[in-house]
């Protein structure tokens, strides 16, 4: 067994630093690299690319990326993980394997994980007793099930090890949650089991601290952000783990960024519920359990976790198109910026109202202003504000509505208060609104498949 | 006396769903029982009046220095549908700093 291994977080969502990756593989030495490219609303966008093409479906960011990295990667023996195969992880596997084989890489084992996606067994998921009510609301599925782009199981770290088991040197899943990226080469190297509940919550806090970049390293920090140095090059974090549980967050050294109890600490708060519950497929973990303790510059260590066994539930995430919606926004500028805003939505909306167009909601929001912070923004004299944007969005069922209302903004440079701009990009367009529908599984209803395919 | 939040905790925040989390971690052990004690569930919600519809709910972890909150009906109807600006209740944080505590001694 190894007596330590380096687990490098390469993405935090899809579209974050293209960089990150690469140098996470060259400025010094790791193991693993974990990247996360799937965020609620993702599964949907990619389920619509594949519906249009069905070799699409997976983060095409990843077939580029890995043109730079698996040259270094299958030198240094490192491994990649990502849940960027989307809809479509096959795919994804097979333009990898394309990439390998135009770079002349031999014995390049690629695993695929797949079984998440139950867009297609709705019906007999439904026949079988699960009406995948929301989460939130209580509502059965069938509600919006006309409606539905996507539908995936979350899946846990352990098909993940079964893939590394497998000798795979990349793996490729669909929905696997961030977590279960990092938790699981520290289950495959240590040999970790199913129960136990105190080393998973462990991995998984390691990952919950991975799962978003370099918002643990001094990106988006609100404690003396200003101190944070070269974030232009911001080291991604590094996740040391070891063989007990213990587990030391740290960079590449000669990246920028900043390891710190406040780091690591407003990355642990971020996006939780109960701290004593973080469910996910393979713990409960106990968020008031961790210990952190600074051990040496930019290394921070994170022991004493304590968990619980997991539920005997996945989370499924469902998508469904919902409406349509628009966005569009004006700058007014000094003097009397905000009272011409002001007026300016109120003869928008007198327009929309006398066209008798349909909307669910319009909401204006005055940029600069109070957009942020609403009724707790200082309240500033018309003297002291210079400018300010006001922004108009609308959202409805009916898209002609909607593409009316996109069409009613730019009129108000000359039909409305004066010392007005910012419209230089054309009308705002109706986008297509997906809603989201969180829901649970028993188990047994779904299984997580890996297969591998071979340079 | 009066104290401002930011002076003794930094914060994060993010979406769960239609509700807003907002985590607030004191500087220190001084700063952290003073947040224990004043920043109740009856505080947040005066202070976030307008902004957050629903329940307030508030988790304690003495272990990082930190409570977290869940503001229930705050973003608009969640993450994708929301037609506000800051969708995802990424600059609520801030706002919670800028609170300001009237304290005992």
């Amino acid at each position: 067994m190894k007596e330590k291994i380096r687990i490098a977080s390469g993405q935090g969502f899809w579209g974050d630093l293209i960089d990150a990756p690469y140098w996470q593989v060259t400025e010094g030495d790791v193991d693993y690299l974990v990247m996360d490219y799937l965020a609620e609303v993702t599964m949907s966008i990619l389920q619509k690319q594949k519906n249009k093409n069905p070799n699409h479906g997976y983060a095409r960011d990843i077939p580029p990326l890995m043109e730079r990295i698996l040259p270094v990667c299958k030198e240094k023996g490192i491994k990649i993980i990502t849940n960027g195969g989307g809809v479509n992880p096959e795919a994804c596997a097979d333009e990898t394997l394309k990439v390998a084989e135009k770079l002349g890489i031999k014995n390049l084992k690629v695993a695929v994980v797949v079984g998440d996606n139950i867009k297609d067994r709705i019906d007999e998921i439904i026949a079988s007793g699960c009406e995948l009510n929301n989460m939130e609301t209580g509502e059965s599925i069938l509600k919006v099930k006309d409606k539905l782009l996507s539908a995936n199981v979350y899946f846990g770290a352990f098909p993940i090890v079964e893939a590394l088991q497998g000798g795979a040197d990349v793996v490729i899943t669909g929905r696997t949650t961030d977590t279960g990226l990092t938790l699981a080469p520290m289950i495959y190297e240590f040999g970790w089991g199913k129960e136990d509940y105190d080393l998973l919550s462990a991995g998984t806090i390691a990952g919950h601290i991975l799962e978003c970049g370099a918002q643990s390293t001094g990106g988006n920090l609100l404690a003396d952000w200003e101190s944070v140095p070269n974030m232009a090059k911001i080291g991604f974090p590094i996740a040391e783990a070891f063989p007990n549980g213990d587990v030391i967050i740290t960079k590449h050294e000669s990246l920028g960024g900043r390891v710190d109890i406040d780091t690591i600490s407003e990355q642990l708060v971020y996006e939780i519920g109960d701290p004593r519950e973080y469910i996910t497929p393979d713990c409960v973990a106990d968020f008031t359990s961790i210990k952190l303790e600074k051990v040496g510059k930019d290394r921070v260590k994170v022991y004493n976790v304590k968990g619980k066994k997991e539920t005997p539930f996945y989370k499924v995430s469902c998508a469904y198109e919902s409406g349509y919606s628009a966005v569009g926004s004006l700058t007014y500028s000094w003097p009397d910026a905000l009272k011409k805003a002001k007026a300016a939505d109120k003869i928008l909306r007198e327009r929309l109202n006398n066209l008798g167009l349909k909307f669910e909601e319009i909401r204006t929001e005055f940029v600069g202003y109070d957009s942020c912070h609403g009724p707790l923004s200082k309240q500033l004299d018309e003297d002291d504000i210079n400018e300010v944007e006001m922004r108009v969005a609308v959202r409805s069922d009916d898209y002609e509505s909607v593409r009316r209302f996109g069409r009613e903004i730019a009129p108000l440079i000359l039909t409305g208060p004066p010392s007005v701009t910012g419209f230089a990009s054309g009308a705002p367009k109706p986008k297509e609104v997906v809603a989201y529908w969180p829901a649970l599984i028993p188990k047994e209803l779904v299984e997580p498949k890996v297969k591998f395919l071979e340079l | 006396m009066k104290i401002k939040l930011r002076d003794i905790a930094h914060a994060r925040s993010g979406d769960k769903g239609d509700a807003a989390n907002v985590g607030v971690i004191a500087y220190d052990e001084k700063g952290y029982e003073i947040i224990k004690k004043y920043l109740t569930v009856e505080r947040v919600k005066k202070h976030f009046e307008g902004i957050c519809f629903g329940e307030v709910e508030r988790f304690e972890l003495p272990n990082i220095k930190a409570l977290n909150f869940l503001l229930h009906n705050t973003l608009g109807g969640g993450g994708t549908i929301s037609l506000k600006h800051d969708a995802q209740g990424k600059t609520l944080g801030a706002a919670m700093l800028r609170m300001e505590l009237e304290i005992d001694e």
